[in-house]
């Protein structure tokens, strides 16, 4: 497709400059034309992708997953662990060095599991810079454990059935960025997670598997639990640090990044509870043995969480790439009513827009697939929503979310997340004007990229989704409350015989 | 500019205002404040004059706490140690901020930044129960208006109250992270999660029984509870925290379906490790 735009683009100045040039070089020219092979243009072609190796995803083996407790069948002790490979030859990986571990990162194709998606090879390499070793400071490996975007609820099962796989992971990515100590900052509504989590830290401890000279291997390497207390925004990276310093939750404007200033002023690097846990069992297993999971450039495996109108709400590990009702279908008992009575879904928490019902038939559930389809896997955290849903109020109820939760350090989030929740409140009822639709988006336009953290991208997307997508519900809602009422709203809400009523409204509206 | 265009509003508005007095409202929607007043006012259960002191027990905990951070940068102990505070004391009152503030060497406006910013430290007296009711959007699609209802039904408050008796506080939280349980309520530390009417309403039933016929102890040390999470010192009419539709925690209802065969251990390593 973009080849053939590409050769018809080439092609139309050319013949158009045919009569300026001479006869020879027409010659020339017009075979590559006609050419069944086009000839490489002006930089801008790619060459067709080369086929994919492998077509088909989905029903990973339970030989390949990694979370093998993940449904609480055995206790979260160190023993218990150990019989499944846990803390296994640590040693030997903490001995192989840092530039092993990340090179073996990077071959797996591992991308953050808390949203965003970076290279977590690449990532942790940003802690080894030239003269990393000059540096006289503390390093600390921050694990983001504040899981609170709404549809995840993936670290929690981590963190209270193999809690062994996280503190081992601290190790192991701790020893790739060469780091000090690790803190892992746990939600704080997450208690009983959170004394899980302390007891497996301080088994490992008791078994000197860290601290002063971790399993042996001469490595110094600490393990702090720390508890927020219920901010959703201390899940941004800049965020999460200021918290864990005994700050409010506001996030930093970066540069500086936290690699080169960060937790007490001291490079650290910021990564989520999954991509920390999977990284012992890569090294043990081997880079290429995760990488032969899901497409290219999407490898791996993925815990999803499936809530909302399945029959059997579940979290489950899967190959990523899994097409979406396959996954739902297999793992979830199916939407309930069946797939035909399925509305929309949420592909990834609920900062990522909402995908309507004839996108979803086809979708891959990985980071490319989903951005192709203007959404995202983001934590896929999948909600799932049939046609017994009041798809406005749902949304609205996001928006409600992201006015609670914004932290106020920028104007556009802190006033915009209030104006489009109540914006949403409206609409729900059908109250507005169709233009005001127009109005909501531009508004979301205007949050987007105009904030310190992506918060103001998180609330600004859902909208966009369902503006992009059922905007023919929110104007239906609104012809729906000008025949109930007698005449359509004025815009911002009033009745429409508001003014003869003897309010005050502003003309123009 | 502005307020000489009020000015002259007001001028040309006053002959009609004395024909027909109209009233103008700045916005349409009601005034919503913010969830939580961020002042303090002095009440009398929330004053400075209140004494608090961290018993033997939490300062030792505190002192563990504070070997966590580094030296230099004791100020990052605030949150635990409000939060013990908040343990010992029931709520986070003024004096539990003050306090803190002074043992971590802090100015106390620090430390009120801090509890008012976070959702988790009720600055308020709270009921022996606190029943936090999420209603975000996974819990909302899986029916948590019907759960909200059982609590308005059971205890006659709506969220934001605290019930006469002071057994039990009711309030709406965001995502609290257990969707693919949804519905769910945090009551204290306990998530109780697959909620439906009838359960919430026995849930609430069993607290309230319990809440007569025993004064249960405020959990002091976090670390000593039991792994499981399924709390022994309760009085056993209360049901144990998880899902309370039998499902054991985030599995399939109707059965596995991944799981099933036998674990692997340490033989599927590499060989050249």
């Amino acid at each position: 497709m973009l080849a053939a735009t590409a050769s018809t683009r080439r092609a139309a100045p050319r013949l158009a400059s045919l009569p300026t040039l001479t006869t020879t070089t027409a010659r020339t020219v017009l075979p590559t034309i006609t050419s069944v092979t086009p000839a490489r243009g002006l930089a801008t072609v790619n060459d067709p992708p080369a086929p994919p190796k492998k077509t088909k995803f989905g029903g990973l083996a339970d030989q390949d997953r990694i979370f093998q407790n993940l449904y609480g069948e055995t206790a979260a002790d160190l023993k218990t662990a150990q019989k499944m490979g846990d803390w296994y030859k640590t040693k030997e990986i903490l001995l192989k060095g840092h530039d092993w571990i990340i090179s073996e990162i990077k071959t797996s194709g591992l991308r953050g599991r808390g949203g965003a998606g970076f290279p977590s090879g690449m990532k942790w390499s940003f802690m080894n810079p030239p003269n990393w070793d000059k540096g006289t400071t503390p390093r600390y490996l921050v694990v983001n454990a504040d899981e609170g975007e709404p549809g995840t609820c993936k670290d929690r099962e981590i963190m209270r059935k193999d809690p062994h796989k996280l503190v081992e992971g601290c190790l192991v990515a701790g020893r790739a960025m060469n780091a000090t100590a690790a803190y892992i900052y746990i939600r704080g509504e997450f208690y009983h997670e959170a004394a899980v989590l302390q007891r497996a830290v301080q088994e490992a401890y008791q078994a000197g598997l860290i601290g002063k000279n971790a399993c042996g291997s001469g490595y110094d390497f600490d393990v702090f639990v720390h508890r927020g207390m219920g901010a959703y925004v201390c899940g941004e990276e800049t965020s999460l640090i200021e918290s864990l310093e005994g700050k409010p939750g506001k996030p930093r404007l970066k540069p500086p990044f936290p690699a080169a200033v960060g937790l007490f002023g001291c490079p650290s690097t910021v990564a989520n509870v999954e991509t920390v846990a999977v990284a012992p069992t890569i090294c043990r297993r081997g880079g290429n043995w995760f990488a032969q999971f899901g497409r290219e450039r999407n490898s791996g495996t993925k815990l999803f969480c499936i809530s909302g109108h399945v029959n059997n709400p579940c979290t489950v590990e899967e190959e990523m790439s899994i097409p979406l009702r396959e996954l739902i279908e297999k793992h979830c008992g199916g939407v309930r009513g069946g797939w035909d009575n399925l509305l929309a879904i949420i592909p990834g928490g609920s900062s990522t827009p909402v995908l309507p019902k004839h996108i979803c038939d086809d979708v891959l559930m990985d980071f490319d697939a989903l951005k192709d389809a203007q959404s995202g896997l983001g934590t896929a955290a999948v909600i799932v929503m049939d046609k017994s849903t009041d798809i406005v109020r749902a949304i609205s109820r996001l928006s409600k979310f992201y006015k609670h939760e914004s932290c106020g350090q920028c104007t556009p989030c802190r006033e915009g997340s209030k104006w489009t929740y109540q914006i949403m409140n409206r609409f729900e009822k059908g109250q507005g004007r169709i233009r005001e639709i127009d109005m909501l988006q531009e508004l979301t336009k205007q949050v987007e990229g105009h904030t310190i953290c992506a918060l103001g991208e998180a609330f600004a997307w859902p909208l966009q989704g369902l503006i992009r997508h059922f905007r023919p519900e929110l104007e239906k809602r609104m012809t729906d409350y000008a025949k109930a009422t007698g005449g359509s709203a004025l815009a911002g809400g009033w009745e429409w015989d508001a003014r003869e009523k003897g309010k005050g409204v502003s003309p123009g509206m | 500019m502005a307020s000489r265009l009020s000015t002259r509003l007001l001028l040309s508005a006053r002959p009609r205002l004395i024909v027909a007095p109209q009233t103008r409202f700045l916005s349409s929607t009601p005034i919503r404040r913010s969830d939580a007043l961020a002042v303090h006012r002095n009440t009398p259960e929330n004053n400075p004059s209140i004494p608090f002191k961290f018993t033997e027990q939490n300062l030792r905990l505190v002192d563990e706490v504070l070997k966590r951070y580094p030296p230099q940068y004791k100020k990052a102990a605030v949150m635990p140690i409000l939060d013990i505070g908040q343990r010992q004391h029931g709520f986070c009152s003024i004096s539990v901020m003050n306090e803190v503030a002074r043992m971590l060497e802090m100015p106390p406006m620090r430390v009120y930044e801090v509890a008012t910013f976070y959702t988790m430290y009720n600055r308020d007296p709270v009921g022996k129960y606190h029943i936090q009711v999420c209603t975000t959007t996974p819990c909302m699609l899986c029916n948590s208006d019907a759960v909200m209802k059982a609590v308005e039904d059971k205890l006659g408050i709506t969220q934001g109250h605290t019930t006469p008796d002071g057994v039990f506080t009711f309030s709406e939280v965001e995502c609290l992270g257990a969707c693919a349980n949804a519905p769910m309520v945090q009551i204290n530390d306990d998530y109780y999660e697959d909620l439906t009417y009838d359960s919430m309403c026995q849930l609430l039933d069993a607290l309230a029984a319990s809440a007569s016929s025993e004064q249960i102890k405020l959990d002091e040390n976090m670390w000593d509870r039991p792994i499981e999470g399924k709390d022994a010192k309760k009085p056993s009419s209360i049901p144990a925290p998880g899902p309370l539709s039998g499902r054991k925690s985030c599995e399939n209802s109707a059965g596995l379906t991944n799981l099933t065969s036998a674990k692997w251990g340490p033989e599927v390593t590499r060989k050249d490790l």
